[in-house]
């Protein structure tokens, strides 16, 4: 087996004396998808902003590509590879397209100016590759729809050669048609041989493109499968918080005998 | 419009007329553009004066100290912040330099290192405090300004026992000096002031800065989102601390300016004008809410502000009819960026 992007173990932060999240492990692969679910304030967002570099981690193990990591910054996330996609906050709206690709990674001129014909065109190009066909990268960014936006941001993410994607949430906002869009594109960025961290409340969003799940409730583990080792009715009556229900009937039970 | 699979045809037709409109919406300064000869030919034709050399020289002289503030105060404005301790800090660096040189007899040179030192040390503090707070900046500079007010006053006392540093004239380096701040040049017989030359500079520069480099992608990344442009690896932090260091920068410029031109200074001087900054930068097309806007703009901005100004002034009005006529600009400015910003932000699904 080979090692995995990114691995963590029994990772843990608090907010003071919230603990937002407690020994949580999982791993991305390569060309691989990895769901996290859970339902509002599960810890979803905790876990990534720690792999983001936005948050560092309390307790816990983790290590990116077998080594152990902590980042101090974004910026620190990025050069090593793991490029993040918010859900709000993927992108500048008042800014044109082809600036917004090119954000943080601007390309130059000989001369330090930034090179406008070069960013035009290398946009128009990577984001045709993804398949995503946009009318006029010299647009703001505030004028796509929502699924267009968070497309954007992908196809940045895999044209800056990033090796891991997160995404939180990008299905969220969207209607059904464009959240298949989304998750179109999720799908070509593993095709890649991107290691893909996924982030829905949705299994039915989850389920056709992950090839693990993390499912995660008041900041723990609730249960780490493989696609083969569960199916989307199970996912989805975990997520419902069908075992917990049925743990409850079943102590309920025994308090009674 | 769909995001569709396939790859882009040669000509869309989804592109459609309105286009080129739309473009030209887009550019935050064409309102103030369009001002701005409204305001010159209106007083072209209503007085004698105003469309002479020595007219010019009067209206663009009044401009361009305001126009070197309202330009910087654009940038920062873009970057999403306000500096309220901008108009006191141009009193500020002024009476540093006249101070040192005056009382302690430090060469102005040197008096004029020490007084950029000094602001720009004021300007990273701004900016430091707001960004580790992360208080609104409003609030900060409100701070910075009333302290600065009062060291202004203060010190002044405590150094002469006035509330005005005066004697520059007799200082050493004032002549080479005021040579670069606050002499003239001659156009056809009329003489200009330099402080015109060191707005169309400063203007030039920022704008070049703002649309063709890292650093003014920068600006408008981190005033229209600062957190989406950290996550794509923005300095965010640098950017505003910079951001506050060039308006620190741009007064210490005006103080420089005006106190080698006058000679002496008032310790109550500057108060107020952070208005007129924030005012000229949104009529050139500034939101108020950040990441949208120009340089160019703000300095045509300040040229409205200098016409009318002077404009009144030789039409023989009560100066009474420039604050009305500054209310209904800045109202207007705010509508029209309002529906600008809309047109650009509004969300479709
Ligand atoms: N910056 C923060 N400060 C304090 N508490 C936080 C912060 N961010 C998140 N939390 C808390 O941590 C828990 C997990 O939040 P989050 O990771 O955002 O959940 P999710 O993304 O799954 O909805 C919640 O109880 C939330 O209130
Ligand atoms: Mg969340």
């Amino acid at each position: 087996m080979t090692t995995p992007l990114i691995e963590t173990k029994d990772i843990g932060k608090t907010y003071g004396s919230v603990i937002a999240l407690s020994d949580v492990s999982t791993v991305v692969h390569a060309g691989e998808v990895t769901c996290v679910l859970g339902d509002n304030g599960a810890g979803k967002s905790t876990l990534i902003k720690i792999l983001a570099g936005v948050h560092q981690h309390d307790e816990g193990s983790f290590q990116v590509e077998g080594e152990e990591i902590r980042f101090s910054s974004p910026r620190e996330a990025l050069d090593h590879g793991i490029a993040t996609v918010y859900q709000d906050l993927a992108v500048v709206p008042l800014m044109s397209v082809w600036r917004n690709f090119f954000l943080g990674s601007e390309p130059t001129t000989a001369l330090g100016f930034i090179d406008r014909k070069q960013g035009r065109a290398v946009t128009k190009k990577a984001l045709s590759d993804m398949g995503i066909d946009l009318r006029d990268v010299e647009q703001p960014v505030g004028t796509l729809s929502g699924g267009e936006r968070q497309c954007v941001a992908i196809a940045r993410a895999v044209h800056f050669g990033a090796k891991v994607l997160i995404l939180d949430e990008p299905t969220a906002a969207l209607g059904v048609k464009q959240a298949g869009v989304v998750l179109k594109y999720v799908a070509q960025a593993r095709d890649r041989g991107l290691g893909v961290v996924l982030i829905t409340h949705n299994p039915h969003h989850a389920y056709p493109v992950a090839n693990r799940f993390l499912l995660l409730k008041r900041g723990r583990a609730l249960g780490s499968y493989e696609k083969d080792e569960i199916d989307i009715e199970e996912l989805t009556r975990q997520m419902a918080g069908g075992a917990e229900l049925e743990a409850l009937a079943h102590e309920l039970r025994a308090a009674e005998a | 419009m769909t995001v569709t699979a396939k790859a882009p045809p040669v000509s869309d037709e989804r592109l459609s007329k309105p286009r080129v409109l739309d473009r030209l919406v887009v550019r935050p300064e064409i309102g103030a553009a369009l001002g701005a000869l409204l305001v010159f030919v209106f007083f072209s034709a209503a007085t004698e004066q105003f469309l002479s050399l020595a007219g010019a020289a009067t209206w663009l002289d009044d401009a361009s100290t305001l126009g070197i503030m309202a330009v910087a105060v654009a940038l920062l404005m873009i970057g999403g912040e306000f500096d309220l301790s901008a108009g006191v800090m141009t009193a500020s660096t002024a009476l540093v330099t006249a101070i040192l040189s005056t009382q302690l007899g430090v060469n102005v040179w040197l008096a004029l290192l020490i007084s950029l030192a000094f602001a720009l040390g004021v300007g990273a503090l701004n900016g430091w405090l707001v960004m580790r707070t992360g208080l609104p900046s409003f609030i900060v500079t409100l701070g910075s300004f009333l302290a600065l007010q009062g060291l202004n006053l203060g010190v002044t006392r405590l150094v002469t026992g006035s509330v005005q540093v005066s004697g520059m004239r007799d200082t050493a380096g004032y002549e080479s000096a005021g040579y670069l701040f606050a002499s003239t040049f001659p156009v056809f017989g009329q003489e200009f002031y330099v402080s015109i030359v060191w707005w169309v500079l400063f203007t030039a520069v920022a704008a070049i800065l703002l649309v063709g480099t890292k650093f003014g992608n920068w600006i408008f990344a981190v005033g229209g989102a600062a957190m989406s442009s950290r996550a794509v690896g923005v300095p965010v932090l640098r950017t505003k601390v910079v951001l506050f260091m060039t308006t620190a920068f741009a007064a210490w410029l005006v103080g420089s300016i005006n106190i080698l031109r006058f000679t002496s200074v008032q310790a109550n001087q500057g108060i107020g004008l952070e208005f007129q900054y924030i005012i000229a930068a949104v009529i050139g097309g500034c939101l108020l809410t950040g990441g949208f806007g120009s340089a160019l703009g703000a300095a045509i901005g300040a040229l409205i502000f200098g016409m009318a100004r002077q404009g009144i002034v030789y039409a023989n009005w009560n100066s009474d009819w420039f604050q009305l006529f500054l209310g209904v600009m800045l109202l207007s400015a705010v509508l029209v960026n309002n529906v600008l910003r809309r047109r650009a932000e509004r969300v479709r699904r």
